[in-house]
């Protein structure tokens, strides 16, 4: 019983919970509900991944309404994957929100905040089980507006600014998938994707459905912060409250990658997708990303801002795998965003640590500060020579396989650029580390403790998963190899 | 203990030796004595391993595979047991040295510094005793990012400027050539392993296989070849202790020896006799061998005119390396211990001086022999062992590198190892000679100088007496050099 309406219930629950926790009184329950609520979903994806993990599909019928007529759930090795990444990443945010939260929302938005948290995760969640491609823009829409409120939610006031920015570009690319979405609709009469599938190739040289998929594919570009429509990325993250710039960074961007896997691979015929300059657009994009935004990176001076511009460049890779379009790359794009997850989420916690601490992330107001705070100094290290891609560590593993993936075709020019970005991360990891280690403090700096267990916990948890990842893959690239066949990408 | 039980020790150790040292980090004298047993039995167990390994006990182990076909292995081989020996005996003295020295010079933040050498030791016994590229790789990038603070250690803005090019030069040759070599490699040979006789030959046109070498060389950053060798220089603003242990011995050394591997186990000796795949690329140590030496000339602080010349020295073994016949191999893997013997010695003394009269300048040092008589008397004979003089070890591998010249028909390299000697001398040899016969400049008196510390004379005294001892009993050395040269 249970087993069959698993994915139907990992988006439910947290949608009947967002309510009730919005009317919790203040205090600590809004935040109790909340992780029950995460951790149960959490076993179920669990649960969910191990049942398609043999390549099997689960197919849910929404109201028990037959497909394509009513909405399907579609599981398999994908869509379970990135569950369960959505799922654990947001227990594994929460031990860590408790302290910060209470320290960065005031109080009496508490039970509000937890609730917008809840609806950004059933957004998430439902983007990756719907198998309907309206149902998928419904759950997008329900994530981004609950994370613009959440982002706004920064004690700065440019936190209202950047989520406006945000809203608008959000709203933008929200739409254009929209339009696109009604264009292929007009020229196929469905909206299920294995139906879309497979009425797609008649239609497929119909300036409409050309069209259609051009405004889907920006609308994404937008929502996935592919360069150069990053734009909005960078406020966002600075500005949001830490805890939502980590479960953002490790989740938001990596389920738009699902999406335009999704779309490009299963949606649309593969020989429809290499007619058009799609896969030249998208290996142009990635290489211009990693080389530009990483530059930018390396110019920032605060170190929120820093990252955040280190995940568009990271974002570049995953956008490059997909563009190289083999089985190996794409396995690459799959591997780094759930390595990426990692890394992001271990660094931005560590830095929400220093926040958490000190009030900031001013390069300059973190001189030192790694004598005092030792353990979050060794998750940013850590985190750090991840996101460098040093052997030993989960971001090794996937610039590997895109380096090897980059290579196959003899694209050498991909290579010099990967390996390139590379070294600009090691210039802007190099610049947050020598601030907070070699650098005198400014004198009339306090005396700053460790940052409280709670949060070390939690980024340590991640920051071990990087080395974890980094030394067995079975589990990162075992599972996006099954993606992949999944996905069903032809073999270049 | 099984051979496996034994290398995972030994690699271990130092790492638990650094857990050690945070751990008693609050009380000094403690702190000290524990980096002075884990150097003790560090020594010991490679001892032990280099004992059992000429018996012919084979040692491998494996941890498993990150990526399919690629495992993280340790396998020991005579050119990696000669590294471990000279980093996992010179530990122990470098400790004893770095004691006097670090508490002489009144230096902060040792808990960090000795960690951060325990942890640079365990990376290099891991470098020697790869089993594979990757391996090496991966353990080659950690002794990188180990000794960062180390070279930083004073925190000054020298330091840290020093520091970044240090950081940024090894890293980013190791990850934009290095890295891509291996790569490819492993696209070419669908492994990784070290293998005797190599994994390349006939799987590649030798044309490429020069590219691809050449994408080793220069990617090997820590073999400090020329125009890559600037953060030898730049890492001279660390502690004297770490300038000679890592900066004469394991880092560099690290560097030579992956290029030692890569010649003879990835490429085999055989496969690049026969096509000549380094025959243009030679010429760039060569070029490293005269230049460095010729820039060492100029050079009037210490440190760096030592710096210089360890690059220089570092290209001999290169040059061996390439040249790949049989005895330029084995002069190539004994000057590997050789030159870490003699160019500790020079370093510790150049600390000593320093400790005690606070002089960085080769010009200020007239007339301070008959002050330091021990500091200058193991001064001279590091040059001298340096210059390849009898009755020095330094002699025994330029004899080999020079007759593998002569075996390969390389002329004009042997005429580069001949002037480059003349050259040591011109550079070197004076310091001590003016040291002790020069009259101090500008009326100084040195009365009241007194000889450094004694546990900085002591580590001076032992590294020059084996000096000594390497010229009258080579025997050891001689035969893992050409076990690794391939056989005996």
């Amino acid at each position: 019983m249970m087993q069959e309406h698993t994915s139907f219930l990992l988006v439910v629950l947290p949608l009947i919970f967002a309510p009730i926790t919005a009317v919790l009184p203040r205090g600590r329950l809004p935040w109790l509900a909340t992780l029950i609520v995460t951790l149960t979903c959490a076993v179920l994806a669990g649960m969910q991944l191990l049942a398609v993990i043999d390549g099997g599909v689960i197919s849910y019928e929404l109201g028990g309404w037959a497909p394509p007529w009513g909405i399907e759930y579609r599981i398999d090795a994908l869509n379970a994957f990135m569950a369960l990444i959505v799922a654990v990443i947001a227990v594994i945010t929460l031990p860590y929100a408790l302290l910060s939260v209470e320290k960065e929302i005031p109080e009496h938005q508490t039970p509000l905040f937890y609730s917008a948290f809840l609806l950004c995760l059933t957004g998430l969640l439902g983007i990756t089980q719907t198998g309907d491609i309206f149902n998928l823009f419904v759950f997008l829409e329900i994530s981004s507006l609950s994370s613009y409120a959440l982002i706004s939610t920064g004690r700065k006031r440019q936190a209202q600014t950047s989520a406006y920015q945000y809203l608008v570009m959000g709203t933008i690319g929200a739409t254009f998938f929209l339009i696109g979405v009604g264009l292929i609709y007009s020229v196929t009469g469905t909206l299920n994707m294995m139906d879309l599938a497979a009425r797609l190739p008649e239609v497929a040289d119909q300036r409409t459905t050309h069209t259609g998929f051009a405004f889907i594919m920006i609308g994404f570009a937008l929502k996935l912060a592919m360069f150069p429509l990053h734009l909005w990325l960078p406020n966002a993250y600075t500005y949001a409250p830490s805890v939502i710039t980590v479960f953002l960074a490790a989740t938001a961007t990596k389920v738009a990658v699902y999406v335009m896997l999704r779309v490009l691979f299963t949606v649309f015929p593969a020989d429809f997708v290499s007619a058009t300059p799609t896969d030249e657009l998208f290996i142009l994009s990635g290489l211009a990303g990693i080389l530009i935004t990483s530059v930018y990176a390396a110019y920032q001076t605060n170190v929120k801002r820093l990252l955040a511009y280190s995940s568009v460049a990271q974002i570049g890779y995953m956008v490059l795998g997909i563009g190289l379009a083999s089985t190996l790359s794409v396995t690459a794009s799959i591997v780094h965003l759930f390595n990426h997850a990692l890394m992001k989420g271990a660094l931005f916690m560590a830095v929400g640590a220093i926040i958490y601490r000190i009030g900031g992330c001013h390069i300059d107001e973190i001189r030192g500060l790694g004598r005092h705070m030792p353990w979050t100094f060794g998750a940013i290290v850590i985190g750090g020579l991840s996101l460098i891609g040093v052997p030993g560590t989960a971001g090794f593993i996937s610039k590997w396989y895109l380096v090897v993936a980059a290579l196959e075709q003899q694209m050498w020019l991909v290579v010099a650029v990967i390996l390139a970005g590379s070294l600009i991360a090691v210039v802007y990891v190099g610049k947050v580390l020598e601030a907070l280690y070699f650098k005198s403090p400014a004198d009339d700096m306090p005396a700053v403790k460790e940052a409280p267990l709670l949060l070390l916990v939690p980024t340590w948890a991640l920051v071990l998963a990087n080395v974890y990842f980094g030394l067995d893959t079975d589990f990162s690239v075992g599972m996006a190899g099954r993606a992949v066949e999944a996905l069903g990408v032809s073999a270049k | 203990m099984s051979a496996e039980q034994l290398m995972m020790l030994t690699l271990l150790l130092p790492l638990l030796g650094g857990v050690g040292v945070v751990v008693t980090g609050r009380f000094p004298d403690l702190r000290e004595t524990v980096t002075l047993i884990t150097a003790s039995a560090t020594a010991v167990l490679v001892l032990m391993i280099a004992s059992r390994f000429l018996n012919g006990e084979i040692f491998f182990f494996s941890l498993g595979e990150p990526v399919p076909g690629i495992a993280i292995a340790f396998e020991i081989e005579a050119s990696g047991m000669i590294f471990a020996l000279v980093a996992g005996l010179l530990w122990i003295v470098t400790s004893i040295y770095a004691i006097g020295y670090m508490r002489g010079h009144k230096e902060e933040n040792l808990t960090r510094f000795f960690t951060a050498f325990a942890v640079a030791i365990s990376c290099a016994l891991g470098i020697a005793f790869s089993a594979n590229l990757f391996t090496l790789f991966l353990f080659y990038e950690l002794l990188t990012l180990s000794t960062y603070p180390l070279v930083a250690h004073s925190g000054t803005a020298e330091a840290r400027r020093g520091g970044r090019i240090y950081l940024g030069l090894l890293l980013g040759t190791s990850i934009g050539l290095f890295l891509l070599a291996i790569i490819i490699t492993w696209l070419v040979a669908g492994t990784l392993d070290f293998q005797e006789g190599g994994i390349l030959a006939g799987k590649f046109d030798p044309a490429w296989a020069g590219l691809l070498y050449a994408l080793f060389l220069f990617g090997i950053g820590k073999a400090a070849l020329m125009p890559f060798h600037r953060w030898l220089p730049a890492a001279m603003v660390a502690p004297t202790p770490v300038s000679a242990l890592l900066h004469a011995v394991a880092v560099v050394k690290a560097g030579v020896f992956t290029l030692f591997k890569v010649t003879s186990q990835i490429f085999g000796s055989a496969y690049i006799l026969s096509n000549d795949v380094t025959g243009m690329l030679v010429w760039a140590a060569a070029a490293t061998i005269l230049l460095a030496s010729l820039v060492a000339m100029t050079k009037d602080n210490l440190k760096a005119r030592l710096a210089y010349s360890t690059v220089s020295q570092l290209s001999y073994i290169a040059m061996g390396a390439m040249l790949a016949s049989k005895t330029a191999l084995i002069g190539s893997a004994m000057h590997i211990a050789m030159h870490a013997f003699s160019k500790i010695t020079l370093f510790f003394a150049a600390g000593a001086i320093f400790v005690v009269t606070h002089k960085k300048l080769v010009s200020e040092l007239d007339g301070l022999g008959r002050a330091m008589p021990i500091t200058f008397g193991a001064f001279l004979i590091g040059t001298l062992s340096i210059i390849g003089l009898p009755p020095f070890g330094g002699l025994w591998s330029k004899w080999y590198l020079a007759s593998g010249a002569v075996e390969t028909g390389q002329l004009l390299l042997l005429g580069v190892l001949m002037i480059s000697t003349l050259l040591n001398i011109a550079y070197l040899l004076p310091i001590p000679i003016r040291a002790f016969y020069a009259t101090p400049t500008s009326g100084a008196h040195y009365d009241e100088i007194k000889e450094a510390p004694k546990t900085i004379l002591l580590a001076m005294i032992i590294t020059s007496a084996t000096c000594i001892l390497l010229f009258f009993y080579p025997d050891p050395l001689y035969r893992l050099a050409s076990m690794a040269a391939g056989g005996l």
